[in-house]
């Protein structure tokens, strides 16, 4: 798969050459966008009113956290994408030569929410499960209430996934925003993963049905971001223990 | 040009084709994936051995499985459709011996209600592998169905189109100078 996924990977790399300057336009707003969501969390941002209050940075330097940091991000670029099937999948340009560890599934997500997970890693090229995959779940919750439940993509429209086991006490309306939940195994808390579009009330459970407009469009997905999660195999070992001793 | 320099290029323009354009089309519904690519497997030459083309479809159909990362579903749609290929072109071939007058199946070579009837039965097994393979990850009955239907109908829609367009005109070989 490896080899092919190299072959693959140089041929949709010409396709994209011309596909990508159709997209500029959407790539562009999708990240000025996230640029401005970024900007607005600034220090300098911020100033009060009042000169005798003043305001701190937390002088911790970056490399002092290093030891705590979770989330490592790679920026990479979608070279193919289809979502005209059941289970679809894109191929990023990136790879284990550029420093994208391997064996491993890592979340992948876009300027405007969430795309997928990575499920193969090649030299040059990986290849991504998305999120409208038959086989993709991921945990999330209501912004609001914090209530949460797994989305997944029912095949049937590439711009609506589905959000269960939400209970009807919670008070949702439609528009609330969908994020990643902190009990998401690639994911940090609080990315962007659709709002709501529909309530679906079935009259024989407890629970609401949600559809979701998804955050990401998909069709014209260019620039993503790979989430490489450093305290994994802490986890995982923790966990495995745990496992194991049921 | 020849037959061998000919079905080269096909490979690559109908794996091209179904992958960039057909793929890239924005779905219309859950149903419809629209599909041609097999159709290189029925334009392949009567003088192919079946064990020859079983072995031709399955490397054509692993390229695309690679493109679309699908783990080997349209290899094993590909071999079927060319394994049951002779059996079809024996029945409805319109004479005896005219596999050795005509180079390819087509309408010339075939008539045009053989054929459609041939490409028919193949896309409706392709489509039926491919959907029952799917089908048992996820989906109802009603899904599988409504697949296989529809997307057998785009599927002949998009063959006909092409042998419209792409009209191969057949030469008449005999052995009598």
């Amino acid at each position: 798969m490896n080899v092919a996924g190299e072959v693959t990977g140089r041929v949709s790399e010409r396709y994209n050459n011309v596909e990508y300057y159709f997209k500029l336009k959407q790539a562009n707003e999708a990240l000025s966008k996230q640029n401005e969501h970024l900007l607005n969390l600034l220090r300098q941002d911020y100033e009060g009113a009042d000169t005798a209050r003043k305001f701190f940075t937390d002088t911790l330097r970056v490399d002092s956290l290093v030891t705590i940091q979770r989330f490592k991000y790679y920026e990479a670029k979608v070279v193919s994408s289809f979502v005209s099937t059941q289970n679809n999948y894109f191929t990023i340009h990136r790879g284990s030569s550029q420093g994208l560890p391997k064996d491993k599934e890592w979340g992948v997500i876009s300027p405007e929410g969430i795309a997928g997970r990575i499920v193969s890693v090649g030299e040059n090229f990986s290849v991504v499960m998305s999120v409208l995959n038959r086989q993709f779940k991921v945990n999330s919750m209501l912004k609001k209430g914090g209530e949460t439940g797994p989305v997944s993509w029912d095949g049937d429209n590439p711009h609506f996934l589905r959000l269960i086991n939400i209970p009807k006490s919670s008070r949702v309306a439609k528009g609330d925003t969908v994020l990643t939940s902190n009990v998401s195994d690639i994911y940090p808390p609080g990315i962007m993963v659709g709002t709501v579009a529909e309530i679906i009330d079935d009259k024989s459970s407890n629970f609401f049905t949600l559809k979701l407009k998804t955050a990401t469009n998909f069709s014209n997905l260019q620039f993503v971001y790979v989430l490489q999660d450093l305290q994994r195999e802490e986890r995982e070992k923790l966990e495995d223990i745990y496992k194991k001793s049921k | 040009m020849s037959s061998l320099v000919k079905n080269i290029i096909r490979f690559i323009l109908f794996i091209l084709v179904q992958v960039f354009v057909l793929h890239q089309v924005p779905s219309l519904h859950k149903f419809i994936t629209p599909y041609l690519y097999y159709l290189f497997i029925i334009w392949l030459p009567f003088s192919m051995g079946r064990s020859a083309l079983m072995l031709l479809a399955f490397v054509f159909g692993l390229s695309l499985d690679y493109f679309l990362k699908t783990p080997g579903l349209h290899a094993a749609a590909c071999v079927l459709v060319a394994y049951v290929r002779p059996f079809l072109i024996n029945m409805l071939i319109r004479q005896e011996g005219d596999e050795q007058n005509y180079a390819s199946p087509s309408i010339t070579s075939m008539g045009w209600a053989p054929y459609f009837m041939m490409v028919f039965i193949l896309t409706l097994l392709h489509h039926g592998y491919l959907v029952f393979l799917e089908w048992m990850q996820f989906g109802t009955f009603l899904y599988f169905l409504g697949k296989v239907l529809a997307t057998t109908g785009i599927s002949m829609l998009l063959v006909l189109i092409t042998e419209l367009l792409f009209f191969r005109k057949e030469k008449f070989r005999t052995n009598t100078v």
